[in-house]
């Protein structure tokens, strides 16, 4: 009588106005800063574009503004708006390649726990419930610590990007390793897995083509849940100083160079970063709710 | 007209939904008296359980009353506000859910749980609650009432479980008793005295009772009168024995005539006529001739599960859920295998197809010898090709994820059966072999019927040519006239295509319809084993003649 019909997810979007205005943030965001050296008014890392003479102008509303420099410039004169757009960059791409590492690693060590069960799932699971016990923050900061200290420091400079998200990667994978093992055992038991085996098809296709694609729904709330936990993590990391070089700062970098002025009225160098990060997160919180609610339908 | 305690008049009940809104009950008219057990019946989608729901006033979101009245004892419930309505539930009308298990708090001793009741719904000190509680589960024929109080609901069985949940009903001594689908969730033997409970509450206490339910046998033995329903209309009235005897209406006859006999074996299903197109001729291919000797032998066999540990250093104990002699189908025919839940017919079921490996004991099959010798991939292979399955749910037995041409065209392709460039016109016949438009493929599983599931789950089982087919209750989660028609199918199949099958259920009545031979399980063992005929008319043991005098019976025959 109620099929569930392709359109209700549209039904279910529109009606739900912040998750709307959530998703068009995210999708700016993400095309904004993948982009950003074609929106960015300037390339705020380039010495040869910058010009000390240009240093702490307020954004372009205030007294003495530039108005090629829209939110302002930070005390070595490069634009905050671009820096934030470069910045920006650097955390979605930590947020969502992190996020990515932990749910291959999560997925596989789930999927063989859930799957197979018995010792498989008492070793496996054992690990991570160790890995649990200590907060992701400090994995990741051990993680990158060993790094650092075992690869030359130019060498870590350059790689300070897929550093970030090892690091991080590393770190988040249990909580997907959790929720898949959870719904693999519950998918495992199901009749139609018994079928494939009446068919005598091999374990990798009933887990891969079978149960897999049954436990994707938890696994997509989880991830974009993930991401914003993961851009927090890293401009946690960065702020610290752990993170990414002050010549490819992240929104977690733009941050720590801010706050060092915000008590010299030179407030919109930290706050408009803080503001993007902010929005980001919580774009991506929002989102991830409605995506749980709309894949269960006991609360619709 | 002082006697009738409940009416509904031209009651209407809408789900409003985005797409135009649906009406699952149009203008139904009922009338309950005191002292008399009315039966709601109707395939699933009737309305029959909205219409109850609806008199406890707990429509489930977002459906509401849009029409019509509820009358209890000449007050409109419908104008009563949610307050209202709450203060009368329990204590005016009282509810009895399918599942015993999920409608008790399972972390709740049951003296404290009806106690409370007591307590809350009669306005009684605790103290005093309690000494009512033992009596009221004395009442409902619970044996050592006083000390099973202080036990949980999984310590009790299912029939002991439902009777608690009926003096819970009772707590608040109401005056008219709503019971959906009471003993659909539990065996027959069971069945028949938590019906017979019921009956004897509703005359002691001229209490009126709406009996829902799908099942006619519960109704022919229960119900004074009955209301016939049909996508949310009422079909058919009357006393019950003029309506299963004598219905007026095409839809209550098609109904009576679809439930299978448990005293004979109807011709339709003994003789189905033989098919032998195209996609039978494939069907057939590759089958050696024809023996006559057993097909399937299981010898020896005997499964155990692991109990809980007594304590936390103890040893785990053992249960045996099955342990037979020796079990064997001949080619071509076809095992019935029945018993009540936790007899071990699944369990048994399962080992006979190699899906659950045996604790001890073998089962080898015609054309492959002893499962344990079957080693390499290759014969693994052949023997899986062989030997298919359907199951009892047709939800979880297909994967919702996938489409069901691509369900069918896996097994084909991974066995080899066909050529590439063959498999979509295979899938197309294989679903209009089983009775669905050939294009049906293009659809995903939960755009089916529960009954059009079942018969994707048979040409799935099909279409690897199996020689042994084991169906696991395949008719039980489907509505009486589905049930036939799938009976029919699976009885054309195993006569068109010589199929070997092992047919498990706790439905003597399908059981016989189906059966060459039929074995009786108890408590893992088999307690006779014996031609259908000869084991439906003269029943050696007494565990098969109680069985079969405890089956619900619709018509008397």
């Amino acid at each position: 009588m109620f099929e569930r019909i392709r359109s209700d997810f549209w039904y279910e979007l529109v009606n739900s106005p912040v998750t709307v205005v959530s998703a068009i943030i995210i999708a700016v965001m993400i095309i904004g800063c993948t982009f950003a050296p074609v929106f960015a008014p300037h390339t705020p890392f380039d010495p040869a574009t910058i010009s000390i003479m240009d240093n702490n102008m307020p954004p372009a509303w205030a007294d003495g503004a530039d108005p090629r420099f829209l939110l302002g410039t930070d005390l070595q004169g490069r634009d905050v708006l671009s820096a934030m757009l470069y910045g920006g960059r650097i955390s979605l791409l930590v947020g969502i390649g992190a996020v990515a590492l932990s749910v291959v690693i999560g997925m596989t060590v789930g999927l063989l726990a859930g799957y197979f069960g018995g010792m498989t799932d008492a070793v496996l699971m054992r690990i991570a419930e160790i890995q649990f016990a200590f907060p992701p923050i400090l994995i990741a900061l051990l993680f990158n610590g060993i790094l650092k200290a075992s690869l030359p420091a130019d060498v870590f400079a350059q790689a300070a990007v897929p550093i970030m998200i090892l690091a991080i990667g590393l770190a988040g994978w249990v909580q997907f390793a959790r929720i898949v093992r959870a719904s693999a055992m519950v998918q495992r038991g199901q009749d139609y897995v018994t079928a494939c085996h009446a068919i005598g098809l091999p374990t990798p296709t009933i887990i891969l083509r079978h149960i897999t694609p049954n436990i994707l729904g938890p696994v997509l709330v989880l991830a974009m849940l993930q991401i914003a936990v993961a851009i927090v993590t890293e401009a946690t990391l960065s702020f610290l100083g752990l993170g990414t070089p002050l010549t490819q700062p992240s929104l977690g970098a733009l941050i720590q160079i801010g706050s060092q002025y915000l008590f010299s009225g030179i407030w919109w160098v930290v706050i408009f970063p803080g503001i993007m990060l902010l929005v980001m997160v919580v774009a991506f919180n929002l989102v991830a709710d409605w995506v749980r609610d709309y894949l269960n339908p006991r609360l619709r | 007209m002082t006697d009738i305690l409940c009416k509904t008049q031209d009651l209407r009940i809408t789900f409003p939904h985005r797409l135009g809104d649906f009406t699952a009950v149009h203008g139904f008219d009922m009338e309950v008296r005191r002292g008399e057990i009315v039966g709601l019946i109707g395939e699933s989608g009737a309305g029959k359980s909205t219409v109850g729901n609806a008199i406890m006033g707990l429509l489930s979101h977002p459906g509401e009353v849009s029409g019509g009245r509820i009358e209890l004892e000449g007050e409109n419930l419908i104008d009563l506000s949610d307050a209202a309505m709450a203060r009368l539930r329990g204590r005016r009308i009282g509810m009895i859910f399918q599942d015993p298990m999920t409608s008790l708090n399972p972390l709740m001793t049951v003296g404290d749980q009806l106690a409370e009741s007591i307590a809350i719904l009669q306005d009684v000190p605790m103290a005093q609650a309690r000494q009512m509680a033992s009596d009221r589960l004395d009442g409902v024929g619970i044996p050592d009432a006083a000390n099973r109080m202080g036990q949980y609901p999984h310590e009790f069985s299912g029939g002991m479980r439902q009777r608690v949940v009926i003096a819970l009903a009772m707590a608040g001594d109401p005056d008219l008793l709503i019971a959906d689908e009471p003993t659909t969730a539990l065996d027959v033997s069971v069945q028949k005295q938590v019906l017979d409970l019921i009956r004897s509450i509703c005359v002691e206490r001229s209490l009126g009772v709406i009996l829902v339910t799908h099942d006619m046998g519960v109704i022919a033995e229960t119900a004074d009168r009955v209301y016939v329903m049909r996508h949310g209309k009422l079909v058919e009235t009357g006393p019950t024995d003029q309506v299963i005897h004598r219905p007026t209406q095409q839809y209550t006859q098609d109904l009576i005539a679809a439930i299978p006999s448990i005293t004979h074996r109807e011709d339709r299903f003994r003789n189905p006529v033989k098919k032998t197109g195209e996609i039978d001729q494939w069907l057939l291919q590759g089958h050696k001739g024809e023996g006559t000797g057993d097909y399937v032998t299981a010898s020896a066999l005997t499964k155990d599960f692991a109990t809980k540990k007594t304590s936390f250093w103890g040893k785990s104990g053992r249960f045996r859920a099955v342990d037979i002699p020796g079990l064997s189908i001949k080619r071509g025919e076809v095992l019935g295998l029945v018993g009540e839940s936790g007899s071990g017919k699944s369990t048994l079921g399962r080992m006979m197809t190699g899906l659950v490996p045996p604790s001890s004991g073998a089962v080898s099959y015609g054309d492959h010898g002893p499962l344990a010798d079957v080693r390499t991939r290759a014969a693994r292979k052949a023997l899986r090709r062989d030997v298919q399955v359907v199951f009892q749910d047709p939800y979880s037995s297909l994967n919702s994820r996938m489409r069901v041409d691509h369900i069918l065209a896996e097994p084909i392709r991974f066995h080899g059966l066909a050529e590439r460039g063959d498999i979509p016109r295979l899938v197309g016949a294989l679903l209009e072999r089983v009775g669905l438009p050939a294009d049906a493929g293009r659809k995903f599983p939960h755009q089916f019927s529960g009954g059009q599931r079942q018969r994707i789950c048979i040409a799935r089982a099909l279409s690897v040519r199996p020689r042994f087919l084991l169906c696991d209750e395949p008719t039980s989660a489907l509505d009486v006239s589905i049930q036939a028609d799938m009976l029919a199918l699976l009885m054309e199949l195993r006569r068109s295509l010589g199929l070997t099958m092992l047919f498990v259920s706790h439905d003597l009545a399908v059981v016989r319809q189906v059966s060459d031979r039929v074995a009786v399980m108890k408590q893992g063992q088999i307690v006779e084993c014996q031609p259908a005929e000869a084991l439906f008319d003269t029943p050696n043991h007494d565990y098969t003649r109680m069985l079969l005098a405890t089956a619900p019976r619709a018509t008397g025959h």
